[in-house]
């Protein structure tokens, strides 16, 4: 065998950036992403799958069970829709934010904390922001995996009412990219299993009581109020609007919540980031 | 002499009110193997966190490679190796792919970090276990490719924080010797160490660092004439004995030294002042007649042990 090592010259070259953004990205987040894809490859396959199925057994009992019983609900743009259809759009958004949720907490608890993979990475030329970026985008590729599936089990059962239902999938992009930007924020101030906690703690009324089920006109005001600044109440009036083909302006007003969702949780996990492993 | 590529003047590091780094100084030349010895808590892997653009200084200056790390992390960066102290290998991926990954964190095209991988896992003597999980190597095998991970990019320097720590002594053996070949090649390396044998065979030059401030400078062989004698007597009486046996030993060597299991009697000719002992009356339990260390250094300038 050979024992030296093989020089090349100029392995990396330096690339210029601007000073602002050079210090915290290396625009090399798809080695992030490209690292998250081999991970998963190589040792949880099938984890993956397993989060799938949830959405599509609360649609198979409560819509097709309970919808037999139900008949019709009437949507908030007062459209009298079967409540399979009613709730299926929402369980689509809530399959978006699983996965999503999924990958950009837990996981992203785990290699921060114990498999001290940031501090690895960050040792390298990437900066915060790559790495923001990259493992959010991962954990938004699950969030679309799933909610694709999903799409296809709602086209099977005929729960599309509309053609504008295709516009859903990008509608889902933005949704697990808002959920998993600021599901890897939160986890990155979290320091101990108890914290990580309050987040299941959060998410389960949120997915319950979020127009998911029934319309939010059977709470007081108060209530409808706390549940419109949710973000899943937002995914879901969305997505039911794209699939039962109620077309508004008003639509623009969830895209512009997750937005504003997706940008503040991109800046607090590159700050974090850089707090944690740069500083 | 050629340009440093690595100056640091007064460097301190604070965190509140405690300086883990104090206001040290140093310059490392292109090609040189230097070496930070202290013990644990000295301040020496605050230092490597500077040097690798990973941690900010409190005040004083730092340059490496001509560029301040504050203001040019990336650039830096992308031309140093890091060997952390703790093994931060990807667990998910399989050994191969962790260095290919790490390559891509540079920015290597794919094509050119699949060649290079293959050449560092024969450098590492890990081609047989490219497709073995992380879990499945041992320590020896984790450390050579962490080492192996750090030269993905065709490093400048090299930086080493407690290379062996943690190793059986043939897995050292093994490990000093890849490094030594790195040394060889030209290789800028930077390491710390508490171990004195360590930092005899790896470092051409080293700084003594205690409580976050430099207590010596220069080569191991320099250190050692200038802070110590040519030889150590070692001599046991028993634990209750040591300190007694001690006021009778006047005379004796250069320098006595009373630790709590052994006596360290320094002198030029440790065979004459054993026999001296032995003409005395004084019989130790062990006796043991050795070339003075880094340790003995330590000692001298701290008045206690590396290892404690």
């Amino acid at each position: 065998m050979t024992a030296t090592v093989p020089t090349s010259p100029a392995l990396v070259t330096a690339q210029s950036r601007s000073r602002f953004l050079g210090a915290i990205y290396a625009g090399n987040s798809r080695a992030i992403l490209g690292r998250g894809l081999l991970a998963t490859r190589t040792s949880n396959y099938w984890v993956v799958l397993s989060g799938f199925f949830e959405p599509v057994l609360y649609l198979l009992s409560l819509g097709i069970g309970l919808g037999s019983l139900i008949g019709t609900v009437t949507t908030s743009t007062g459209q009298q829709v079967p409540y399979a259809a009613y709730i299926a759009p929402a369980l689509l958004a809530v399959s978006a934010m699983n996965g999503a949720i999924y990958d950009s907490t837990w996981n992203v608890f785990f290699k921060m904390n114990y498999g001290k993979l940031y501090e690895g990475m960050l040792a390298t030329s990437i900066g915060p922001f790559d790495v923001a970026l990259g493992e959010i985008a991962f954990a938004l590729l699950r969030g679309l995996l799933y909610a694709v599936g999903f799409m296809i089990v709602m086209q099977v059962f005929g729960l599309n009412l509309a053609w504008t239902a295709i516009l859903a999938l990008p509608a889902v992009v933005l949704i697990a990219f808002g959920f998993a930007s600021l599901g890897m924020a939160i986890t990155s101030y979290m320091k101990t299993f108890q914290q990580m906690d309050w987040i299941n703690f959060v998410m389960l009324p949120m997915f319950i009581f979020s127009a998911t089920f029934y319309p939010i006109t059977v709470y007081p005001p108060i209530m409808q109020y706390i549940i419109e600044a949710l973000p899943l109440w937002h995914g879901v009036e969305l997505i039911r609007g794209l699939t039962t083909g109620a077309l508004s302006w008003g639509l623009l007003w969830h895209v512009l919540y997750f937005a504003v969702m997706i940008t503040i949780g991109l800046i607090f996990t590159t700050k974090r980031l850089r707090a944690l492993f740069l500083a | 002499m050629p340009e440093a590529v690595i100056t640091a003047s007064l460097l301190t590091k604070k965190y509140k009110d405690f300086a883990a780094v104090d206001g040290i100084s140093f310059e490392v030349a292109p090609g040189e193997s230097f070496g930070l010895l202290g013990p644990n808590g000295a301040g020496k892997s605050t230092t490597m966190r500077m040097v690798g653009a990973v941690s900010t200084r409190t005040s004083g200056d730092l340059s490496i490679l001509g560029l301040d790390p504050n203001e040019h992390g990336p650039e830096i960066r992308a031309q140093l190796g890091v060997v952390p102290q703790a093994d931060n290998l990807d667990q998910e991926l399989r050994v191969r792919d962790n260095l290919i990954v790490y390559g891509r964190y540079f920015g290597i095209p794919r094509r050119q970090v699949a060649k290079r991988a293959d050449e560092l896992l024969e450098f590492a003597q890990l081609s047989d276990r490219a497709k073995s999980r992380v879990d499945d190597l041992s320590g020896g095998m984790k450390r050579r490719l962490t080492i192996a991970r750090a030269l993905v990019n065709d490093p400048r320097i090299l930086l080493l924080d407690e290379p062996t720590t943690g190793l059986d002594p043939q897995a050292r053996h093994i490990l000093w010797d890849r490094l030594f070949r790195l040394k060889e090649q030209g290789t800028t390396l930077v390491l710390t160490t508490h171990y004195m044998d360590e930092a005899e065979q790896l470092c051409d030059r080293l700084v003594v660092v205690d409580k976050g401030t430099i207590m010596a400078e220069g080569s191991p062989a320099a250190l050692i004439k200038q802070y110590s004698t040519r030889e150590v007597v070692e001599v046991r009486f028993g634990s209750e004995k040591n300190a007694n046996v001690a006021k009778q030993l006047k005379g004796i060597g250069d320098r006595v030294e009373v630790l709590p299991d052994r006596i360290l009697i320094y002198s030029d000719n440790g065979e004459a002042e054993l026999s001296e002992i032995i003409r005395r009356g004084l019989n130790p339990i062990t006796s043991l007649v050795r070339r003075s260390s880094l340790e003995d250094v330590f000692l001298r300038l701290t008045g206690r042990s590396l290892i404690e």
